[in-house]
């Protein structure tokens, strides 16, 4: 298959050898499980049950809220202790509502909705309901609810389901162990969103560094010809939506708009499993695989997790930490989240756990830019992080707006490269939140503004009406005081 | 040499004069900025800039040279708007920012007055006589009129939370050339 | 574990470049040809270098202390040597050692540290100390000699060395030859066509071993290219301006000198003799003073090449590279401003791209 060149990007060092070639291994289930109610983008799930309440596995636990939103599921048996807030996976440090489920240990299933055995015969949006019923959202870090992307066949003419397969952070390998020891489950998931999303042609692409999965998924995938597999050069970000769509397909997904637009949606591996489940065996998301790694880990692992269990259990059977843990991430190296303890749960979206010594970090203060231009050279989205960082360090938010900050999306090449350390995509973040609050408060102005606007046309209305009363009683009661034959005069 | 300085005093003068009519013909009209800076306030009449309305701080701000970030429920962006509109530096160093604020009414003190409803400039507030009242947050914009009418006493102003949706990054805190 | 920092974001991890191994490498790279010119001129030459590269490390010292700055920071990461180095390069090899401290002090207080330090000068500082030195001193920066290789007869001892670069006994006319672009000019002025004085000029493979008068950076053309390929290779330049600035000059050379070759220089020659090579790989790509992207590096470029041959070739001066550096410094920023890169999924206006079959 063709592929097409990807501007840019960087080569860091990948690191995946110390857990590329550890099988999946499951978490014994903890005895507390911590379920935020939000795992995924859009509205938070709202609690079906209470405190106290026995719940099964699979059960369902809190429903989706509005259109963009999932559902969250027990992940084993046992009962509901509380739904708090707790310190969530957030580089906040903020709280958030949180299920707290107390494991019995029997590991009961709930009454499950039967799997279908020919979902090919089934029609599309009724899998939609079914993927949005389970609670799956994006497994590739993103959490955007499934069946919302799955919808859009009914939208927009798709030629391409594109299963992301890239993994282009250092440290993971979830995603190529699920492509080599659950091939078969993910192609069977793919299948199934490309009937949904009714799209004739499946891509896999996976970097080329992932030789076995590549073998893997070409031979799960040999017996349905509108699958292809193919190898993408190994080059992050190429893991990136819009760019692995231009990798394969040579067009670029133009600004403000999805891949959808040209056609072609992207959806991960692991979302490809999850579904596989959901569809045929009726399962809700209930667990992920997780690579626990980093130079702090003892024992580097990919793990399937239960969806709650504590980050610091997980870390425990990893054998703890061992010397100076400088960052705990939440995902790769490059995009991750860092977090604000260890007592923070495992949620949808957490592909990695980092523990990563100072060495690793290379971290140094940062330096006078010598305008090496690099940063320009490795951007694959085409922006000058030199100039946008000159104008957001000097508070000029529009100027670094005007040249296309809103359009940067956070891949982290440009403080990866920059030999003067300055902290470039730090200063995007922080420029592209401003901004975005910014137009939020400016549309609460607008909204305060009509509010006032009525809220003055009301009074005068109603002083006008008044006036006018008032002069047609003066009128009447002059009429009515006028001389007349029989009038009575009254003082 | 007599030609030279007559010339060169011809134009001057000839050039001076048709600077001078130009200057009273062409001249631009003042831009009806007082109505523009007005439009930019929120227009709830609420006090809080020390100026008797919005009408009036807009006054203030285009011949007195009043500062920009006077404006509370306006916030920030209402000020840096402004200041961007009469083209100064909105100065932040003197100015506490409280933040974005809402009104909360305390149910156990609120006696049902109904006065607060009557004062409330974007119609935030609900409630019927000797019925609890009660604030729609995404309509308050912390003009703080109910807080100062209210005879009990029982409407505070809150900080509106951050919530996770709402959280960025802060500015990177990067002193530079320290080595 | 010690407190779990959440004070910014990724990326948690950096490629393994800073700015002191840039510089590093740069120094690397002109090493070689550096060493070949100490062998060509002597010990007089390795007097000049280290006065220049001393001045220049102590000059930044002083200003990094008065500014109140590291100054063992400011020193490691070798901007203060390569400045120094790269003027040393520039001088005629047996100059004065006052030319060396006064280029120091233009270079790092009037052409860097006056604009805010590294990283925020507009013009090169080793162009604006050579050019600074040129017009002041015309005569010690026009003196050159022919090449008396160290360790062969010709050249001066020791202690005749320290005379010739400390002390006052510098009498350069009993020893002065014209560098080849000096000897082209000089006789076109005096009505001896070009081509004729090209057969007198050092051949072209001398001019490129580097067996011909010039400053230290002109002679060995050959060492200077290499380092300068050497640099691409490590990718710590790419190869837009290099290949802007000889081929513009390799082109002007060659379509003046087919019209007329007794008024203009071939284009080979071009490029093989003067500051070429140097000027080409070392100083008009220099990272702070040009622009950052691609195709404003390879406008620049042309525009270097360009003015260069145009001074070269109808100017006073006999070698343009470092007046026309400095000229296209002064456009950089204008060049970055107006030819930035095409944003992914947009158009070069800034649209979103059109959608096929959008009409």
């Amino acid at each position: 298959m063709k592929l097409f060149p990807v501007r840019g990007g960087v080569h860091p060092e990948y690191r995946k050898d110390r857990t590329a070639e550890c099988a999946i291994v499951a978490l014994p289930m903890p005895e507390r499980l911590f379920l935020p109610l939000q795992q995924h983008i859009g509205a938070p799930a709202s609690p079906v049950v209470a405190p106290g309440d026995q719940v099964r596995k699979g059960q369902l636990l809190a429903t989706a809220q509005g259109a963009v939103s999932a559902p969250v599921h027990a992940p084993t048996s046992g009962t509901i202790v509380d739904i708090a807030d707790c310190l969530a996976p957030h580089p906040s440090g903020m709280s958030q509502k949180t299920i707290i489920l107390e494991t019995d240990g029997k590991d009961e299933w709930a009454d499950l909705p039967a799997g279908l055995d020919d979902p090919f015969a089934v029609d599309g949006k009724e899998i939609g309901k079914r993927v949005a019923a389970a609670g799956i959202v994006g497994l590739g870090g993103a959490t955007f609810p499934s069946s919302v992307k799955l919808s859009l066949g009914t939208q927009k003419k798709l030629e391409t389901l594109l299963l992301n397969g890239a993994e282009c952070e250092p440290y993971l390998t979830c995603d190529d162990r699920v492509m080599r020891e659950y091939a078969s489950e993910v192609v069977d998931g793919a299948r199934i969103m490309a009937h949904a999303l009714g799209t004739p042609k499946i891509v896999v692409a996976i970097e080329n560094n992932k030789p076995a999965a590549l073998k893997a998924m070409a031979e799960a995938s040999s017996a349905f010809t509108n699958v292809t597999v193919v190898g993408v050069p190994v080059q992050y970000p190429m893991g990136s939506e819009r760019h692995l769509c231009q990798a394969i397909t040579g067009l670029e997904t133009p600004a403000r708009m999805l891949t959808a637009d040209l056609g072609v949606v992207v959806h991960n591996v692991g979302t490809a499993r999850a579904i596989h489940q959901a569809i045929r065996f009726g399962r809700p998301l209930l667990s992920r695989v997780v690579t626990v790694s980093g130079g702090a880990v003892a024992d580097a692992k990919n793990v399937e997790v239960p969806l709650g269990t504590m980050v610091s259990e997980l870390v425990e059977f990893c054998g703890g930490l061992r010397g100076e843990a400088k960052r705990l991430i939440s995902g790769g190296p490059m995009m991750g989240n860092p977090l604000p303890a260890l007592f923070v749960p495992v949620v949808k979206g957490t592909c990695g756990i980092l523990a990563l010594t100072a060495a690793e970090c290379n971290e140094a203060p940062p330096g006078p830019c010598i305008r090496c231009g690099t940063c320009v050279t490795i951007c694959p989205c085409g922006l000058v992080p030199v100039e946008m960082a000159a104008f957001i360090r000097k508070d000029n938010l529009e100027a670094a707006q005007r040249i296309g900050v809103m359009d940067c999306v956070s891949c982290g090449s440009c403080s990866y490269i920059c030999p003067s350390h300055i902290p470039l995509v730090q200063y995007f973040n922080y420029a592209k939140g401003a901004i975005n609050a910014k137009d939020r408060e400016a549309r609460k102005q607008d909204h305060i503004k009509v509010l006032v606007e009525a809220h003055n046309a009301r009074l005068e209305k109603a002083a006008a009406a008044k006036k006018a009363a008032a002069a047609k009683a003066a009128a009447a009661k002059k009429a009515q005081s006028t001389p007349t034959a029989d009038s009575k005069v009254s003082a | 040499m007599l030609l030279d300085v007559g010339s060169l005093a011809a134009m001057g003068v000839a050039l001076g004069a048709a600077l001078g009519v130009a200057s009273h013909y062409l001249a631009v009209e003042e831009d009806p900025l007082e109505n523009e800076l007005k439009d930019m306030l929120p227009g709830s009449q609420c006090g809080q800039c020390g100026y008797v309305g919005c009408g009036q701080y807009a006054a203030a701000l285009a011949h007195e040279h009043a500062s920009v970030n006077l404006c509370g429920p306006g916030g920030k962006a209402t000020a840096e708007a402004l200041a961007k509109k009469l083209g100064v530096t909105a100065d932040f160093a003197e100015h506490e920012d409280v933040g974005p604020q809402f009104a909360k009414i305390d149910e156990d003190l609120c006696i049902g007055c109904l006065r607060c409803i009557g004062e409330c400039s974007s119609d935030a507030i609900i409630g019927g006589p000797k019925q609890m009242h009660t604030v729609l947050t995404d309509n308050c914009h912390g003009c703080a009129k109910c807080f100062k009418i209210c005879p009990t006493e029982a409407i505070s102003m809150c900080k509106v939370p951050v919530t996770l949706g709402g959280w960025h990054w802060q500015k990177p805190d990067v002193v530079e050339h320290v080595h | 574990m010690t407190a779990v920092l959440i004070d910014k974001s990724g990326p948690f991890t950096h490629a393994p470049t800073s700015v002191q191994k840039t510089m590093t490498t740069v120094l690397l790279a002109l090493a070689p040809a550096t060493v070949f010119n100490a062998y060509l001129f002597g010990w007089p030459a390795i007097f000049l270098f280290i006065v220049t590269v001393g001045s220049c490390l102590l000059v930044e010292a002083a200003c990094l202390q008065v500014q109140g700055r590291s100054v063992s920071g400011g020193l490691s990461d070798g901007s203060a040597a390569l400045t120094g180095w790269l003027l040393a390069m520039s001088l005629p090899p047996w100059a004065p050692w006052w030319t060396g401290l006064l280029g120091a002090i233009f270079a790092i207080v009037l052409a860097k540290h006056v604009y805010g330090g590294l990283g925020q000068n507009v013009f090169n500082p080793a162009m604006v100390a050579r050019v600074a030195l040129l017009v002041s001193f015309p005569v010690q920066m026009t003196s050159f000699v022919a090449p008396k290789p160290l360790f062969s007869g010709t050249a001066p001892g020791f202690a005749d060395s320290l005379a010739i670069t400390f002390g006052s006994a510098f009498n350069l006319d009993t020893m002065s030859t014209a560098s080849a672009l000096g000897l082209v000019k000089t006789n076109l002025s005096l009505g001896i066509p070009a081509s004729q004085s090209v057969g007198n000029t050092p051949g072209l493979v001398d001019m490129l071993l580097g067996f011909h008068p010039g400053s230290m950076g002109e002679t060995s053309g050959l060492l200077i290219l290499a380092g300068g390929l050497f640099l691409m290779w490590r990718r710590i330049i790419s190869w837009h301006i290099p290949v802007a600035v000889i081929g513009t000059l390799f082109v002007m050379g060659t379509l003046f000198n087919t019209m007329s070759p007794d008024r203009f220089t071939s284009g080979l020659f071009q490029v093989l003799s003067g500051a070429t090579f140097l000027g080409a790989f070392f100083i008009a790509t220099d990272y702070v003073t040009s622009p950052v992207s691609k195709q404003g590096q390879i406008v620049f470029g042309i525009g270097v090449g360009l003015m260069t041959w145009i001074i070269r070739t109808f100017a006073g001066y006999p070698e343009g590279m470092a007046f026309a550096v400095l000229l296209m410094n002064s456009l950089a920023p204008i060049i970055d401003h107006h030819l930035r890169p095409r944003v992914f999924g947009r158009t070069r206006q800034g649209e979103p791209l059109p959608l096929k079959g959008d009409k």
